[in-house]
């Protein structure tokens, strides 16, 4: 009986948590016609969401270019296609690896500090004490940090695979030699904007919406104290990391099947 | 500086960095952006098949890449494929009864056109046309004819 009524209440907590994302979704929505008149609220979170994570970003995708540079063209040479070299590298990016590795990245860098910054503000009661001066705190701290992530997530990713594009070229064209023409030719004739670049970009901005949302909820929905903060920032980033790499599978079939 | 225009200036960097990569994926990544064909002057080559010849394949001389193909058309006059040669202004003196094939990089590799210079003295210019041309090789075409020639060596 005891592992049924377990069971039971798990359920019921996890519909529950459910629930009050979505409502918490829909508040930060309805903040939106005010942050619109108060675009310095969007400013400010976008330097701490966007700017600030530039630097992992471009640093991962040299590294992540370079990587496929010489893992592609180890394998490649023995079939003498090193001249799709481009090809390889920057799909793997532009569809996957961008998308992805920028959002497990984002989670990590400015999910962690989203969750970790509104769980604070809870527990030292400043959320209470905005809703005291009758200021709505959904609206006024959590939408502007919603819509930052949001913005942030197709520039970083597309930062990452135009970086990951050139760590590829220097590792290709520069050390091993593969001809420069060949390297952009074949990678312009064989990437497709619309069905690669733009899927890709699609990617992006969904993951955005789900790694900020999930952050902002686990923030605002933490116990209060010390150890639910460290808790929410910690299933932050697990959350998000599951979450992505989940979507990314379904959003792969929906749209390169 | 003001704080607040510090940010400003931080976030519209990130911004327009942003935008620039986007531009970037589309225009030298994905096949968006058109040919550079700036300085150079076409020559059009017709082949009986043109294998899997593409737009932006090079076109080399002696190895050495002298020019793109820039279009690839089907002539329903005669059945044949025409391919449009880019070849950079400053080969110009490369002799009009130069000899095109279409040859591939390694087994697998990509396809492109390897030009053999003849001995003329007069020279290809903007829209003259390659004469003699050999087409690219199809494996299964090849293989075909090695199992056929196999067999009626058997039926002897």
């Amino acid at each position: 009986m005891d592992w049924l009524a377990r069971l039971g209440r798990s359920g019921l907590s996890f519909a529950a948590r459910l629930g009050r994302a979505n409502l918490l979704m829909l508040g930060m929505l309805r903040g939106l016609p005010q942050m619109i008149r108060r675009p310095r609220l969007l400013l400010e979170q976008l330097l701490s969401v966007g700017v600030l994570t530039v630097l992992i970003i471009a640093v991962s995708g040299v590294f992540v270019g370079m990587v496929l540079g010489l893992q592609g063209y180890y394998i490649l040479s023995r079939f003498g296609a090193e001249a799709t070299l481009g090809v390889m590298v920057a799909a793997s990016l532009v569809r996957e690896l961008g998308p992805v590795v920028t959002a497990l990245l984002f989670a990590g860098r400015a999910g962690s500090a989203l969750s970790a910054e509104i769980g604070l503000m809870k527990a030292t009661e400043q959320l209470s004490g905005l809703e005291m001066m009758a200021v709505n705190p959904e609206h006024r701290v959590l939408t502007p940090r919603l819509m930052a992530g949001i913005i942030s997530m197709p520039l970083l990713a597309a930062m990452f695979s135009v970086l990951g594009v050139y760590g590829g070229w220097f590792v290709g064209v520069g050390l091993l030699g593969v001809d420069e023409g060949t390297y952009w030719a074949q990678m312009q004739s064989q990437i497709d904007w619309s069905d690669d670049v733009l899927n890709g970009v699609v990617k992006s901005v969904v993951f955005g919406v789900v790694c900020t949302w999930i952050a902002i909820f686990q923030g605002y929905d933490c116990v209060p104290t010390s150890e639910g903060v460290s808790r929410a920032t910690t299933r932050t980033v697990v959350h998000s990391s599951l979450a992505v790499l989940g979507l990314d599978f379904v959003l792969t079939a929906l749209m390169f099947n | 500086m003001s704080k607040t225009r510090q940010i400003e200036i931080l976030v519209g960097a990130f911004m327009a960095a942003g935008f620039v990569a986007l531009f970037f994926l589309a225009m030298q990544v994905s096949n968006l952006g058109s040919i550079n064909a700036g300085d150079s002057y076409k020559v059009l080559a017709r082949f009986d098949n043109i294998g899997g010849l593409k737009e932006k394949s090079p076109v080399t001389l002696a190895g050495v890449e002298v020019g793109r193909v820039l279009d690839i058309y089907y002539d329903a006059n005669d059945f044949r494929a025409v391919a449009v040669l880019g070849i950079y202004s400053q080969y110009a003196n490369i002799p009009n009864d130069t000899f095109a094939k279409i040859l591939t990089a390694g087994l697998l590799g990509e396809q492109y056109v390897g030009l053999d210079p003849g001995g003329s003295d007069e020279v290809l210019k903007e829209g003259s046309e390659i004469a003699v041309t050999q087409s690219a090789l199809v494996l299964e075409e090849v293989i075909g004819q090695f199992i056929y020639g196999k067999a009626q060596e058997g039926a002897k």
